[in-house]
This record gives structure tokens, C-alpha cells and sequence, in this order.
């Protein structure tokens, strides 16, 4: 892994400056904002960095910069930023992983809001990602019930086809991929649920329906359309693979010709 | 208050089953008249919710997170333990039964743990069904493993992030409820008080996160299913939003918590690098598999991972491996747990902050190879470099215990309500199956099995029983409820002090894990007791949370979810002071045998402290539920 | 809607469209090559004469010819349209600094597309509305009239300016080949690993040699006067 070879000196004296995106409300006009910052560490999370500025400006009588996080371990996925042009800064990892070792002394660091229209800002670097839930809500699971299920060696599966779908189902919903493409598509992120189930025998009976309803709603949401940039890959924290795009372009297609017509919300 | 557990007479093994049958119905048609409130959208609470709407029930369901993917089950990584027995090595409900007691050094109920082992097995089922990758062999069936020292293999695992496909299961079981209509969902809500209506909780009182209206929610009953709260420590392995927030309140409306200072301390975390650390990072104890855990015999302050091995072999010491002969490296988390901080206690702890101890690889690279190394552990390595900068193939790796589980929770009976009817508590966020200590691979399986498979029978006992009659919002005890809340919020906003959240709760945290981590003395509590008391003093009126209540304001959040964290932290230490005896993850040094391991009190301490609220300021009122061990005769741990 | 209507209408049956149009150009492409060939024939343009009467006026070869102008025009009005709903889907503000981690060609196919579509104007109007409706003159083989087109492609291939424009249009229709062809795959799921390696190979290498060798001809032509 390459980040074993980069390894700096660690110091807790670098100065960085900051130039944050704020933006009181939805409704009300963001800009940047400038804030040096001294005696930080290269052992600090960028999220760590960005609590001592928090801190830092409570004790000035100024308010906090909002932003996501929680788990701060690179999987629930409620960390985001587009720090230096890049969802999740320079390196292929979450926000919350990146360390201030992959800065240098002196640098300024521009830290933006994801931007998207199906993205809408809440509050300085806080979105509002449900879009990506209403998606899922659209057909992303297997309808069964609580119970009365098979075995569960009953459905024996590939060990090649359940890795597959692994691959595709690590995807933390994070919307990077909707950060990093021109056109905010979030091709990639659906294609990861569709895949996953795609693959998967237990998805299979609604495999056509699930394609179509997802995509309908995907659109409704105003997300834009692929085409195959392939930045959303090159950025996803979790290597996500275009092959699943790919995928879910196979699958919406067939749906769409041999389908039975089934209800679908949405659409253009 | 008697505390009735509500366990079924007869045999171990039919308990369940004939509990099953002898618990009232709903009738189909009726399920939609009723109401649940389920809060925190976890394994319990995801799976509660989808569940109970599948039966028909109307559910609301609420997540302080942006989405009901984001809550902290995502980040288990191990596994799920069940005993399907695939592998043919002698597993069954009853061994998986006996170990998770045994694991929990005898504090836990034996009907609840025999519950829990026996819908181990459908767990699987229903999460294979959803369409969960599990990890499979190259026929196409479930491969398993063994985890945290069991003798059998019956780890189900999704690579390193077993809770993660687990919790986005139970989410699409959730979506698929949404999206009929029959849950409504609430993203950005935080549960901020219980509303009880003639002695049974009848709803809550929420706050929008994004607009900071306060809103009231009638319900028919209500799931806590809110975690544990490892963060009264603000370092640990926990999220950094989960919170006893919802557990506290509903404590202080009259239900008992049981064993609050039950903690669990992972042995293998990156050590805490700075006054900046915000969290802390596990890494899984499969490491202790390969890994050798040692310090210098004499202390070398300051010792880094790159000058490690300049020393030589004779003046190691190996402190596991010396102490445990039989087990070693892999003794329990506790043991580990606890001997790493004697070592740095000793003063001989590595590293800048001298709070750590190496575990070294040079042996495992030697034998196996690098690159057999680095198939097993590649990923952890690699998240171990991006941590700390440090390259764990050339020295040694630094480990420090942190906090990364709570056995204790709100207390609750067998049918896993509280002690106030109606309000049911599921998951890390109740105190029941894993006694003084959790067992490696079965926070999941216990989250899972009560929002699948238990909560979806005995909560239709308790509503078959009460009205359908919905109880509305504007009733005076909504009012009352919501404007306490308002309340306390304008007196944090008013307070205008001049300390941060963060400073605060770290402070808590320190006193915590100083005097009520892994080891405690009578002293040393009585010393934290009073110190947290001085916090709470200094909190209410010195606290710097600026901004308003009617916008999005982190800091507001994190000062509400601070101040219960004080409260509880006393209670913590109420808890602590009281258990005179050293069990599971609780380790009092007034009780241990003449060679320093834990010696448990089974005479005077088999029992589960449940406190009551007795009022703000006032000592909380203990009592006691005898745990009677009819099947399983108890012994004392020994890993010599 | 139907369902046909509603695929057109989703974002991926419109790039489905623009994938499906592509292929069929990336066809044209070639034929048109090959007829471009016969310039090459030291024959006094005859081959080429004949090629171009033929085109013109070959019923079947008419029908195809006005599905290829339909194809193209929804090639690019489906662009158009895509590319505003694109923009659209970026939201009201857009980013301050952007560091992109995405090849160039893939990001800008809309200004590759749209050169194209200026050389193809000229390119329509030097040539081909001279052959249907110019007063092209005259050549006879064996005794048949045949507009001489050959002279007027000979007569541009002098003026450097408008081989420079050529050869710069087939430049930029060779990054647009670079991403469109693979890119057509992707859109359409024809994805296998068994078969990934082998489209990306044929994509590129047409993306270059086809470009190329159009070029050429023009070079070729004003090189040998």
C-alpha cells in the first residue's frame, strides 16, 4: 500500500489555513470564510483539526462550523466534505480517516460542501442526503417478512458470485460519488444496491421491477446522468467499481423491455 | 419496588417456547389500531421497527443520524455468533448458552441467555434471506469461524464489517416498511423525554435536529433501542453522537437501570495520540492471534515502535505469556484488558504518552512470512498506518485498552419491558443478556434476536391487554413533558459560560476511565463522586453553547447529551462503589486473589443492581434481582 | 407514458439512445472511410466519382443516408438535452476549487461534439450540398455522365486552411472516439471481464486509426500536388 511509503515525521506545529464554506440556512446566501489555524499535529484527523477551529471559535464567542460525522472509523458514512477539490480530500478514504499528514506546513485548505441539487446544503458543510434513502426505499431490499425464510445453507451461493456482491454491497452511502461527478449522478451508488441484489439468488424475483422503480426515483430526485467519467470510481472510498454501473445499466434495460408494467413513482 | 423479571417456570430449554404460547395475541385486524414508537435505528431498532410493521402494527420511527443507515451497529466488525453447527464441531443452543453465561461470569439471567442462543439460529436465516453476503466457502455454503477464544467454529462473518451488512439487512427491512407506508420514519430526531399517561409510557417528545422544533409523538408503547453509552468515557470506540440521552430520560421517569457500571475494554485500539483525540479506533482481536504483547522490563519512557527493536530479546517482557502460560496472547479482553494497564501503570508503558504496549509481529513475519502476514491482516495494517503513521511491518504495533461496550442498560424483565409498563428497552441499550462480560460476536446477535425475534411476540402481550384508544398530544402530560425540555434547553442556551462542550465532557471522561475504568477502588470512586459532582456544578454554570434553539446547533446537541452523561457518570460510580467484588469487566482491586486475578463474590453479589431515580439530586435507591442459577453450576475463571 | 416513452425519458434510456446512435455512427464512420479510400486511387478521382454517384443516388443507400441525418440529430439533441439536465443536477452553486479525478476526453464530450459539429456544417456544405444541389461540374467514364466531385475535394486539399481544420476536426472526433466507443459499451451493460479488455483495446485502437486515417487524406492529397 502506498501511504506505507509516504510516511512523514509527525510534528503538532504546522499552521494551515482554512477557507470554510458557511452558510447560515437553506434559504439564506453561504460564502467562505478564512481561519488560520496553528499548532496542528499530523496525528490529527481532519475532523479532529476541524474541533479544535470548533472549539476555538466557541471560546471567540463565534459559532461552530456544522458538518457530518459520527462514527469516525470510515464506515456509517455521515462524514463528507470536498476538501481541495475532492470529495473526502486527496487521499481514496473517508473524511473522518484523513489525517493532517497529508498536508504540508503552510498550506490552505478549502473545504466545501458537497454540491449537488438533489444535495440541498442544511448548514455550512451539513447536506441533506435522504434523496439516497428514498432511493433505496424505492425497491432496495428483498420482500420478505420476519421469519417463515429457508435455511440459510438452503441457498447455496458462489463463492465467487458472493464476493461480487460483497464488493458491491460495502458501499457506505456516504455520496461522494454525487460530490465527484460533473454531473452529480448517482449512477454508482444506485448500481451498487442493484448489483448486490442482481447477484444474489434472494434477489432475483425482483430483480426487473427493483431496477426500474430505483432508477424512476433516482431520477425524480434530480440527480444528473452518467457518462462514465469514471471520477465517482476513482473517489469512492470504498473502490466501488464501475462494472456495477454497468450492471445496472443491463438491468434497467432489460427491465424495460420485458417487464411486466409494474407502478412506478416518479420519473421526468 | 419489587422487580418482577417475569421468567417462565419449567425446564431451561422450553421456557421460550411455552412463554410463546402462553403470551397474549393480537388479532390481525386489531395490529393497525396500535401505535409503537421505536427510537435509534440500530440492529434492535431497524429490525424492531420493520418487524413489528410487518405485522401491522403503525410504527414511527426516529434516528438522530441524517439515515437510519448511519447508527453505530454499522461499525461491529467480527461477526455473529449462532449455533447452526455447520462446521460439525460439536456446537448447540445449549454450548453457545453455557459459554455466553460463563463469558459473562455469572451475572447473567439463564433464561434470557438461553432465549438468546436458541434464535441465534434464525437470525442467519433471515439475514441470508434478505440478502446479506455472508462469507461463504467454494461450494456456496456459509463459512464460519472461531472468535474470541470459543473452542468452536460459529462466527458468521461479512469480511471485516459483519455489522455493516447486517445493519443495511435490517435497513432495507426498514425501507421496504417506509416505502408501504407503514413506518413513518424521522431522520435528524432526537428523543428528548418519555411521556408517560397513567403510570405507561405513552409517547415522546422530540426534537428536529435541522429546525429545533420540539414536537410530541402519542404512541401505544415505546422501544428504546438507543445503544449503550460508552461515551460517558468521551474517549472510546463508540460514534461519536451515541448517547444515553433517551436511556437517561426514560430513567428519570421511573425506569431502573441495571448494572450501570458494567463496562466493557477492548485491549487491542490505536493508542490515544494527542490532547486532540476525539475517538477512538478498534482493531480487531484476531490480532492477539499472531501478535505478541510485551514492554521493556525496565521502564523506557517515551520509547517508540522504530527503536523497539534495539531491544534485545532477555530484556522484553512477554507480561501475557509470563502470566497466563496456558492461554497467553490470547487470554480474555478483560485479562488483556487489565494487565496492559498495570504494565503502563508500572511506568513501563511505550510510546510518547507512555500509554500503550507493543504488540509485535517480528515472530509471525518470521514464521509465516510477510506475506502470509499480510493476507490475514492486511486491511488492519493498513488502517493501523493510516492512524497513526507508523508502519507495522517494520516494528512493533502500540495498543491501549479502550472502552468499547456497555453490558449495563436499562433494566428490563424477560419480556424486555422496563419497569415502566409500556416502555421496552432492546439491544446494548437494556442490561440483559451478557452479564459482567460480552462474548466477542454477540452484541450483534443480541441486537438482532430482540427486534426480530423476541420484541415482535411479547410486545403484542402487553397491547393486547391495554386499550386501543389513542392518546392525544395535547393532553396536559405532553405539555408538561415538552416544556421541561424547552426548559432545560433555554438554560443551556442562557447559561453563556466559558467552556466548551468538548472540555467538559473530556474531563468527565477522565475521571471515568481514571477512577471507574478498568480498575477501581473504594477510594478512587469516592474521589471521582465528587469530582463529577464539581463538574455538574461547573457545567450548569459555566457552559459556552452558542447560537439559538431554533436552528441547526451541534453544540446544543452535544451539551444536552453531555449533561446526562454527568448524571449517569455518578450513577456509574454509585454502581461501582457498591459491587465490592470484582466480576467480568468490573475489576475491584479490594477483591482479587493472592496473584491479582479477579475474585468474584457469588455469596453476596449474584444479583443485578437496578437503580431507581429518586428525584434531581438525590441518591438513587437500589435494588437488587437475585440471579439463580439452576442449570449451570458456577466457577471461578481461571486462564493460569 | 408508456413504457417506451418512459425509458426515453429516464436518464439512462436517454443514454441508452446516445450510445445506440454512436455505434451506428461509429458504423458510418467506417464506410464513409472506406469511400474516402478512393481518393487515394491514382485514377484521376474516377473510383471516387463513381463511389459518390452511387451514394447519391442508390435507393437503399438514400434510405440509410436520411436515417444516418435522423441519427445524427438525435445524437445531438439527446446530448443537448442531457447536458442541460446534467447542469441542472449540480444545483444552484457550484464548486469553488475542483481537482478532477476523471480523463479529460470523458469530461468534455459536449466540446468535442460540438467542434465535430462545426466541421461537420463545413464539411456538409464544401461537399456534399455541392454534390446534391452545386453546379459541380462533369467528368464521362465509358460513356455515363458523373458529377465530378473528385475536383472539388482535390481543389479544398489545396488550401492549407482548410486541411488545418480538417486535421484539428479529426482530432478532436479522435477523443471523442477515445471515450464514445468504450463509453457506448458501458452504457449498454455490455460489460465481462472476459470481454472488457478486448473493447477497451478495439475502442482506442479505432479511436486513433480511423481519425488517422481520415486525416490522412487530406494531408495525403495537399502533399501531392
Amino acid at each position: 500500500m502506498n501511504l506505507l511509503n509516504g510516511l512523514k515525521e509527525a510534528t503538532n506545529n504546522m499552521k494551515i489555513t482554512l477557507k470554510v464554506w458557511r452558510q447560515k440556512n437553506n434559504a439564506t446566501k453561504g460564502g467562505f470564510k478564512v481561519y488560520p489555524i496553528e499548532h496542528v499535529s499530523t496525528d490529527m484527523s481532519f475532523l479532529e483539526m476541524l474541533d479544535v477551529l470548533n472549539n476555538d471559535l466557541v471560546r471567540k464567542g463565534e459559532d461552530a462550523v456544522a458538518f457530518d460525522h459520527d462514527c469516525r472509523e470510515g464506515i456509517c458514512g455521515m462524514c463528507s466534505l470536498y476538501i481541495n477539490g475532492k470529495p473526502h480530500g486527496p487521499q481514496q478514504t473517508t473524511t473522518c480517516q484523513l489525517h493532517m499528514r497529508s498536508f504540508k506546513d503552510g498550506d490552505t485548505i478549502t473545504v466545501e460542501p458537497w454540491r449537488a441539487k438533489a444535495f440541498p446544503v442544511i448548514r455550512d458543510l451539513v447536506v441533506d442526503r435522504t434523496a439516497f434513502d428514498r432511493i433505496q426505499q424505492a425497491g432496495g431490499y428483498v420482500s420478505i417478512n420476519t421469519g417463515g425464510v429457508p435455511d440459510a445453507n438452503e441457498i447455496p451461493i458462489p463463492k465467487k458470485i458472493a464476493d461480487e456482491a460483497f464488493d458491491a454491497a460495502v458501499c457506505i452511502g456516504c455520496g461522494a460519488c454525487v460530490a465527484a461527478c460533473k454531473n452529480a449522478s448517482a449512477m454508482l451508488f444506485v448500481s451498487a444496491k442493484v448489483s448486490q441484489l442482481a447477484l444474489l439468488p434472494q434477489g432475483k424475483p425482483e430483480r426487473k421491477e427493483r431496477a426500474e422503480k430505483m432508477v424512476a426515483q433516482m431520477d425524480a430526485e434530480g440527480f444528473g446522468a452518467c457518462t462514465n467519467t469514471g471520477a465517482c470510481e476513482a473517489e469512492c472510498p470504498k473502490g466501488i467499481s464501475l462494472t456495477n454501473i454497468a450492471r445496472l445499466n443491463r438491468e434497467y434495460l432489460s427491465a424495460s423491455l420485458t417487464s411486466y408494467e409494474v407502478e412506478v413513482k416518479g420519473g421526468d | 419496588m419489587k422487580l418482577d423479571s417475569k421468567i417462565p417456570e419449567g425446564p431451561l430449554a422450553e421456557k421460550w417456547t411455552k412463554h410463546k404460547f402462553n403470551l397474549k395475541l393480537v388479532n390481525p385486524a386489531n395490529k393497525r389500531k396500535y401505535d409503537v414508537i421505536v427510537v435509534g435505528t440500530g440492529l434492535a431498532g431497524a429490525s424492531a421497527a420493520a418487524s413489528l410493521a410487518e405485522l401491522g402494527y403503525n410504527v414511527k420511527a426516529f434516528c438522530f443520524q441524517d439515515s437510519p443507515r448511519r447508527a453505530h451497529s454499522i461499525a461491529a466488525q467480527g461477526g455473529i455468533n449462532a449455533a447452526k453447527n455447520y462446521q460439525n464441531d460439536g456446537d448447540s443452543v445449549y454450548r453457545l448458552f453455557y459459554d455466553t453465561i460463563k463469558g459473562g461470569d455469572y451475572r447473567a439471567r439463564e433464561s434470557n441467555v438461553h432465549r438468546l442462543a436458541e434464535v441465534s439460529v434464525n437470525i442467519i436465516d433471515q439475514c441470508v434471506a434478505q440478502g446479506v453476503p455472508f462469507a461463504r466457502e467454494y461450494g456456496g455454503l456459509l463459512a464460519n469461524r472461531s472468535f474470541g477464544g470459543a473452542q468452536v467454529s460459529r462466527t458468521f462473518y461479512a469480511r471485516g464489517q459483519t455489522g455493516q451488512q447486517l445493519l443495511l439487512g435490517a435497513y432495507s427491512a426498514l425501507n421496504r416498511q417506509i416505502a408501504n407506508g407503514k413506518v413513518k420514519m424521522y431522520t435528524r430526531t432526537e428523543m428528548l423525554d418519555v411521556v408517560l399517561v397513567d403510570g405507561k409510557a405513552r409517547g415522546i417528545i422530540t426534537r428536529d435536529l435541522v429546525t429545533g422544533k420540539l414536537e410530541s409523538h402519542s404512541g401505544h408503547a415505546v422501544l428504546l433501542c438507543t445503544g449503550g453509552y460508552g461515551n460517558v468515557f468521551f474517549l472510546s470506540t463508540n460514534a461519536k453522537g451515541s448517547n444515553v440521552t433517551a436511556s437517561w430520560r426514560a430513567h428519570k421517569k421511573g425506569a431502573l437501570f441495571g448494572n450501570p457500571c458494567y463496562t466493557q475494554i477492548h485491549p487491542t485500539c490505536i493508542p490515544v495520540s494527542g490532547d486532540h483525540q476525539s475517538k477512538l479506533t478498534l482493531m480487531s482481536e484476531s490480532l492477539r492471534n499472531d501478535g505478541r504483547v510485551w514492554v521493556p522490563k525496565v521502564a523506557k519512557p517515551g520509547l517508540t515502535a522504530k527503536e523497539a527493536k534495539n531491544i534485545p530479546e532477555a530484556d522484553r517482557d512477554y507480561f501475557l505469556e509470563r502470566k497466563y502460560p496456558s492461554f497467553g496472547n490470547l487470554v480474555p479482553r478483560d485479562v488483556a484488558s487489565r494487565n496492559a494497564k498495570m504494565m503502563c501503570d508500572e511506568g513501563r508503558g511505550v510510546g510518547k504518552t507512555g500509554l500503550a504496549v507493543f504488540l509485535d509481529f517480528t515472530d509471525a513475519i518470521k514464521r509465516d512470512g510477510k506475506k502470509a502476514v499480510e493476507a490475514k491482516y492486511g486491511n488492519l495494517f493498513d488502517m493501523y498506518a493510516q492512524i497513526t503513521g507508523d508502519n507495522p511491518y517494520e516494528g512493533p504495533m502500540m495498543i491501549y485498552p479502550a472502552v468499547h461496550y456497555t453490558m449495563g442498560g436499562l433494566w428490563v424483565d424477560y419480556n424486555l419491558m422496563t419497569t415502566v409498563p409500556g416502555l421496552y428497552a432492546l439491544g446494548e441499550a437494556n442490561f440483559s443478556d451478557h452479564g459482567a462480560n460480552r462474548l466477542g460476536a454477540s452484541a450483534l446477535m443480541q441486537g438482532l434476536a430482540d427486534g426480530y425475534f423476541v420484541i415482535p411476540y411479547t410486545i403484542g402481550d402487553y397491547l393486547a391487554g391495554i386499550s386501543q384508544e389513542k392518546v392525544s398530544t395535547d393532553r396536559p402530560e405532553f405539555k408538561e413533558a415538552m416544556d421541561k425540555v424547552n426548559n432545560t434547553i433555554n438554560t443551556i442556551l442562557n447559561i453563556k459560560g466559558k467552556r466548551t462542550v468538548d472540555e467538559l465532557h473530556r474531563e468527565l471522561g477522565l475521571i471515568m476511565w481514571n477512577y471507574c475504568g478498568m480498575s477501581r477502588t473504594d477510594a478512587g470512586l469516592r474521589e471521582a463522586k465528587g469530582k463529577i459532582q464539581q463538574l455538574k456544578k461547573e457545567f450548569w454554570s459555566n457552559v459556552a453553547v452558542l447560537g439559538s434553539n431554533n436552528e441547526l446547533n451541534q453544540e446544543l446537541e452535544k451539551a444536552m447529551r453531555v449533561a446526562d452523561f454527568i448524571e449517569l457518570g455518578e450513577l456509574m460510580v454509585d454502581d461501582a462503589l457498591n459491587r465490592t467484588e470484582s466480576c467480568g469487566g468490573h475489576f475491584r482491586e479490594e477483591s482479587q486473589t493472592p496473584d491479582g486475578e479477579a475474585l468474584r463474590n457469588d455469596d453476596d453479589f449474584s444479583y443485578v443492581a437496578a437503580w431507581e431515580f429518586k428525584g434531581e439530586n438525590q441518591p438513587e435507591v437500589l435494588h437488587k434481582e437475585e440471579l439463580n442459577y439452576e442449570f449451570i453450576k458456577r466457577t471461578q475463571r481461571s486462564y493460569k | 407514458m408508456n413504457w417506451f416513452t418512459k425509458l426515453l425519458s429516464s436518464t439512462l434510456g436517454r443514454k441508452v439512445l446516445m450510445a445506440l446512435t454512436g455505434l451506428f455512427l461509429i458504423l458510418f464512420l467506417v464506410v464513409h472511410l472506406i469511400g474516402n479510400l478512393q481518393l487515394l486511387h491514382s485514377d484521376q478521382g474516377q473510383a471516387f466519382n463513381i463511389y459518390a454517384r452511387f451514394m447519391t443516388t442508390n435507393p437503399l443507400i438514400k434510405t440509410v443516408s436520411y436515417v444516418n441525418y435522423a441519427i445524427i440529430l438525435v445524437h445531438i439533441v439527446w446530448a443537448l438535452l442531457l447536458t442541460i439536465h446534467n447542469r441542472k443536477s449540480r444545483g444552484p452553486e457550484g464548486y469553488a476549487v475542483t481537482n478532477g479525478s476523471s480523463a479529460w476526453t470523458s469530461r468534455n464530450m459536449g466540446i468535442l461534439g460540438t467542434l465535430i459539429l462545426i466541421f461537420l456544417v463545413i464539411h456538409l456544405k464544401g461537399f456534399w450540398a455541392e454534390m446534391h444541389w452545386g453546379g459541380i461540374s462533369t467528368v464521362t467514364y465509358d460513356n455515363e455522365v458523373y458529377k465530378d466531385l473528385y475536383t472539388v475535394v482535390d481543389k479544398a486539399y489545396t488550401m492549407e486552411w482548410y486541411v488545418a481544420i480538417y486535421v484539428v476536426s479529426m482530432i478532436a472526433l479522435a477523443f471523442h472516439l477515445w471515450h464514445g466507443f468504450i463509453s457506448a459499451f458501458q452504457t449498454l451493460g455490455l460489460n465481462h471481464s472476459k470481454y472488457n479488455g478486448l473493447i477497451r483495446f478495439v475502442g482506442r485502437a479505432f479511436a486513433i486509426i480511423v481519425p488517422a486515417l481520415f486525416a490522412l487524406i487530406p494531408i495525403w492529397m495537399y502533399l501531392d500536388k
